[in-house]
């Protein structure tokens, strides 16, 4: 059997649980200054004064960075990142000052310390369909197309036997990865060295290197253990700047890191969404026309447009389809990379849509979603690389028992608990990026396997010595594996489920290089035998395809009479995401995402505070989570899938497709045991108990 | 942070001493909520008496079947003493319904007391909170509402107690044992707690330089088939949207003794004396159990975001009571 597909465990799994493995910030050169991040505490207007004289004057305080004394910054195409560069404040949270001090506990006193005062605007922070400001933008996230218009939708609509029109919202959500956001900063000479808590270093000194303009070489990031993303570590964020302008600034080291509430302001998160839906179908449930009109927010330093109505576009057919989106600029933090953008709300609202639509028509969920099944892409008109959509509803439905499922709304009682299942589709794209790798081989029969992927805590390091030994044909335990490090052959950040496929696809061509030199080579030399790939020619030269990987989830709730209190003791999901190349990780992405989908459905709820122009709750007391108590023992099957239109690896990644879709099959769970639809996340006590029966 | 200094007294009248003498001290017992506290910048003790080793931790019998609870025992302990489990059965589920494992091993019975509103802006130094800073305006009253008071709250402040133990305790009658410098003093649950009034930044009416020794909970024969119930928005490590400590006393389907409170809905745990003296003497019935919850609601205030906790405590409130009534004792 190759060492692929086998369920290894994680290669730093021991050095995790056993403390360690380091993680940015447990690094402290000597001479290292403590950083802390002072905020603004109005939402719009101007800084009028900043006084640091009593900052100064404590106790092992040395410096207050502020927009006075700050170094000069280029723009990198992200004003985030442009930190302490003027007067002007635009959100609530924004940094103003930095202090540094010779021990954590001294620089947040003296931070405290620090007196700023404001010239305040009034803010506007609240969204809504019909607000003024609201615009169309060139592109979304990741360059779609803001609008999308075949055919005639208001026709279609107008002809119909049978319509959905509804609108649902999704509240603003905090990626809150368990390692905050983190850098330590140390110059030498003009050389930068940072350690970053990021999704991809190499992405990160692109960053780096334009915002201070220095050459990339003179720039090292390294990221050997990353505690989680989510997306919030992709881009780079404002600590790494900071520390880095305040390690020039001071000539010793600096250290860096948010706390949990500066995680709910400067580290990017999930615009509130709000979707208007509208659904035509024929009664024997064929789609005539699909509508997805979304709305969501940007900040106003830095357009992040939510692709929302992004994954309708790809889901199902129907000849007539209006995808749109719309954004205002808002006195609210920036929005950013959260888990499955566009898809993850975009889905709960078209797949909320589908089982109204269901419902409406006496038609199975299960069955309208196979009956709409596209044979080709409905946007692009290009093929699928595979689809195997349909596969994962009917084995998913087999598997939980959808077949006996009485489709009437709140009508299984159980005590006081009324019951209920649901379903939904997903959809994710299985997209890949040029990467580089090296693999060195070792009189001694070891290989060096050296490539910049991230392990965020996925298992990308198992994945990656499964990949490099699996096309060498050797033991995995024969790989040694450098990863996380600028100064490696540059490749993809982990993210948007890219990396394994990305990777992997380098990987492989080192090592089928590798093992051709091999050949033609007697002895190899104790520097070892190396080789180097570079998928940029490949990657260019992929057909053009429609490549997605694709899952069905399935929901069991439990809606109490008495409190409102939802819970969900059962859920599966089946999917088919290309070839599983190790099911141990795999299968913990998949449970991750959907218990994200059900946290996003049930539980998490980002409140804002008008008045205060701010989000009110900014920690894990009041931002709630899923817990363990919340979560039941998630049931993941996926389909054997061989899909010879993707990468060499035959993976179409796993990060984000087990969650895009859940939120919608819990809903759709609660209306069928209430027959409440909410179509407002979270699903909480409040939105269900006033419209619930007695329970008496 | 500040700097604070450190103080572990060798016994109580030390202790006390010490934090007579210096106002700016804080006691320390497991520390769950006052470390998070001097974290945020609410708290900024000068000293911090750690009162972990006074010898507080035992749980003993008092005459007539009741129990003495020592400040320090940790509320692990107490929700797993068999004495507790058995003849006070709300309280041991009161205290497993809240916070987590780890945070229940640290921390004590007298701090979960003292603990401190969970209200979003008491905990966020950069905005008003009469609570926190006298006299600076109540951003709840305008803001984010929904978990907070609507009983008993005033125009100053609609903070809520957020613990679950002292609305069992409340519901027991339970009474505060604590130490002054001038000697022991004990004072019932409901005179310990306080409506916010127009002195918000007092939680109860604990004299300054008072540390708080034991919980003195009454032998009732009604507390032996009781129960605690907590709605919240997530199963566990979730603060109460509404809590309800109940006990009841049934022969031949009429009340012969209730004892009834509720938390998440006031700054205080809330007894709820109107409704236990409308369920005496009547028939364990919807109809009678819902009037005497609705003679407890009537003055309920609440604002447009938390609303839902009035039917909330009323659907609570009958379904607990009619499950305790169902049961054929313990």
């Amino acid at each position: 059997m190759s060492v692929l597909g086998r369920p290894l465990a994680r290669l730093e799994g021991r050095e995790k649980v056993t403390g360690s493995a380091r993680y940015a910030f447990e690094s402290s050169p000597p001479g290292v200054l403590y950083a802390w991040i002072v905020q603004s505490t109005i939402a719009n207007g101007t800084i009028r004064e900043i006084d640091s004289g009593e900052a100064l004057g404590m106790p092992g305080v040395r410096f207050v960075m502020t927009w006075q004394n700050a170094l000069a910054l280029n723009d990198a195409g992200d004003a985030e990142l442009l930190v302490l560069q003027s007067r002007q404040i635009s959100y609530r949270g924004q940094v103003v000052a930095l202090v540094l001090a010779e021990t954590l506990e001294q620089a947040r006193e003296a931070a405290a310390q620090v007196s700023v005062t404001y010239d305040s605007e009034p803010a506007d922070v609240s969204l809504s369909t019909t607000h003024p400001r609201l615009y169309a933008p060139a592109y979304t996230n990741a360059m779609f197309a803001t609008d999308s218009v075949v055919g005639d939708v208001e026709a279609a609509l107008g002809a119909a036997p049978v319509t959905i029109d509804a609108t649902y919202s999704t509240p603003a959500a905090f990626n809150n990865p368990m390692e905050p956001h983190a850098t330590v900063a140390e110059w030498h000479g003009d050389d930068l060295d940072l350690l970053d808590a990021t999704q991809g270093t190499n992405w990160a000194r692109e960053t780096i290197s334009a915002v201070f303009g220095l050459p990339p070489e003179s720039v090292r990031i390294r990221s050997q253990h990353v505690g989680g993303g989510f997306g919030s570590k992709g881009p780079t964020r404002p600590n790494a700047v900071l520390a880095a302008m305040a390690a020039r600034l001071v000539g010793r080291p600096v250290k860096i890191a948010y706390t949990r509430q500066m995680m709910f302001g400067l580290s990017g998160y999930r615009s509130p969404t709000i979707s208007h839906i509208r659904l035509a179908a024929e009664a024997d449930g064929r789609l005539t026309a699909v509508s997805h009109e979304a709305f969501g927010q940007v900040s106003p330093i830095q357009e992040f447009v939510e692709q929302t109505a992004v994954p309708t576009r790809h889901m199902y057919a129907a000849p007539n389809r209006l995808t749109t989106h719309r954004v205002v600029a808002l006195n609210l933090p920036t929005p950013s990379y959260m888990r499955g953008p566009g898809e993850t709300p975009g889905l709960y609202a078209l797949e909320s849509g589908m089982d109204e639509l269901a419902a409406a028509l006496g038609i199975d969920p299960v069955e309208l979603r196979i009956l709409n099944e596209p044979a080709i892409d409905p946007e692009s008109g290009e093929a699928f690389s595979s689809r195997n959509l349909v596969g994962c509803l009917r084995r998913g439905a087999e598997r939980f028992g959808w077949s006996a499922r009485d489709p009437r709304p709140a009508v299984r009682r159980d005590g006081r608990w009324l019951v209920g299942t649901g379903v939904a589709a997903s959809i994710y794209p299985a997209d890949v990026v040029p990467s580089t790798a090296r693999i060195t081989a070792y009189p001694n029969g070891r290989f060096e396997l050296a490539v910049n992927a991230t392990d965020i805590g996925t298992g990308a390091r198992t994945v990656v010595m499964q990949i490099a030994a699996d096309s060498l044909g050797v033991e995995a335990s024969c790989i040694d594996v450098r990863i996380g490090d600028t100064a490696l052959p540059a490749a993809a950040p982990a993210g948007a489920s890219w990396g394994t496929a990305s990777w992997g696809w380098a990987i492989m061509k080192a090592g089928a290089a590798l093992l051709e030199a091999l050949q033609t080579t007697p002895r190899i030399p104790d520097s070892g035998l190396s080789v180097l790939s570079d998928t940029a020619e490949e990657v260019a030269a992929m057909t053009k395809m429609a490549r997605f990987a694709f899952g069905a989830q399935f929901v069991e709730a439990r809606v109490d009479l008495e409190s409102g209190e939802v819970t969900v003791p059962r859920m599966l999901g089946v999917f088919a995401a290309g070839r599983i190349l190790n099911p141990r990780t795999a299968r913990a992405q998949f449970v991750g995402g959907m218990t994200m989908g059900l946290s996003m459905a049930l539980h998490e709820d980002a409140v804002v505070d008008a008045n205060a122009a701010d989000y009110a709750n900014r920690d894990f007391a009041s931002y709630h989570i899923a817990a363990h108590a919340d979560v039941p023992d998630i049931d993941v099957e996926w389909l054997d899938e061989e899909d010879g239109n993707i990468t060499p690896t035959g993976g179409k990644g796993v990060g984000e497709i087990g969650m895009v879709g859940t939120a919608a099959a819990v809903a759709n769970a609660v209306w069928h045991a209430t027959g409440i639809r909410v179509r407002d996340l979270p699903i909480h006590p409040d939105k269900l108990i006033e419209q619930l029966p007695s329970p008496y | 942070m500040k700097p604070f200094g450190y103080e572990r007294p060798v016994d109580l009248a030390a202790a006390v001493t010490l934090l007579a003498e210096r106002p700016d001290a804080r006691v320390l017992a497991g520390g769950t909520n006052l470390v998070d506290l001097m974290r945020l910048g609410v708290e900024r003790p000068g000293l911090l008496i750690d009162v972990n080793r006074l010898g507080m931790d035992g749980i003993e019998p008092m005459a007539g079947g009741g129990i003495r609870i020592g400040a320090g025992v940790r509320n692990s302990d107490l929700a797993g003493d068999i004495g507790v489990r058995t003849a006070f059965p709300l309280l041991a589920e009161a205290v497993l319904a809240g916070a987590s494992g780890q945070l229940r091993n640290m921390a004590s019975v007298g701090g979960n007391l003292l603990q401190r509103t969970r209200c979003l802006y008491f905990a966020d130094t950069s905005k008003p909170c009469n609570k926190r800073e006298p006299g600076s305006g109540c951003s709840a009253l305008a803001g984010s509402s929904r978990e907070l008071a609507v009983l008993g709250a005033s125009e100053s402040c609609i903070a809520t107690f957020p613990g679950d133990m002292a609305v069992a305790l409340s519901a027991l009658g339970a009474r505060v044992e604590f130490q002054t410098e001038r000697g022991e003093h004990v004072v019932d649950i409901d005179d310990f707690y306080r409506d916010p009034g127009d002195h918000p930044e007092l939680d109860t009416t604990l004299p300054p330089g008072a540390i708080i020794t034991a919980v003195h909970v009454p032998g009732l024969p009604v507390s032996a088939r009781s129960t605690y119930r907590k709605a919240r928005d997530r199963r566990s490590f979730a603060f109460g949207l509404v809590t309800v400590a109940a006990a009841l006393e049934v022969d031949d389907g009429i009340v012969q003794g209730v004892r009834l409170a509720l938390g998440g809905v006031a700054h205080r745990p809330w007894r709820a004396r109107r409704a236990e003296a409308e369920l005496v003497g009547r028939p364990v019935a919807v109809a009678a159990i819902e009037r005497a919850i609705d003679a407890e609601l009537s003055e309920a205030r609440p604002t447009p975001e938390n609303a839902f906790k009035v039917p909330l405590v009323r659907r609570l409130v009958t379904g607990t009571l009619l499950r305790l009534a169902a049961e054929d004792g313990r």
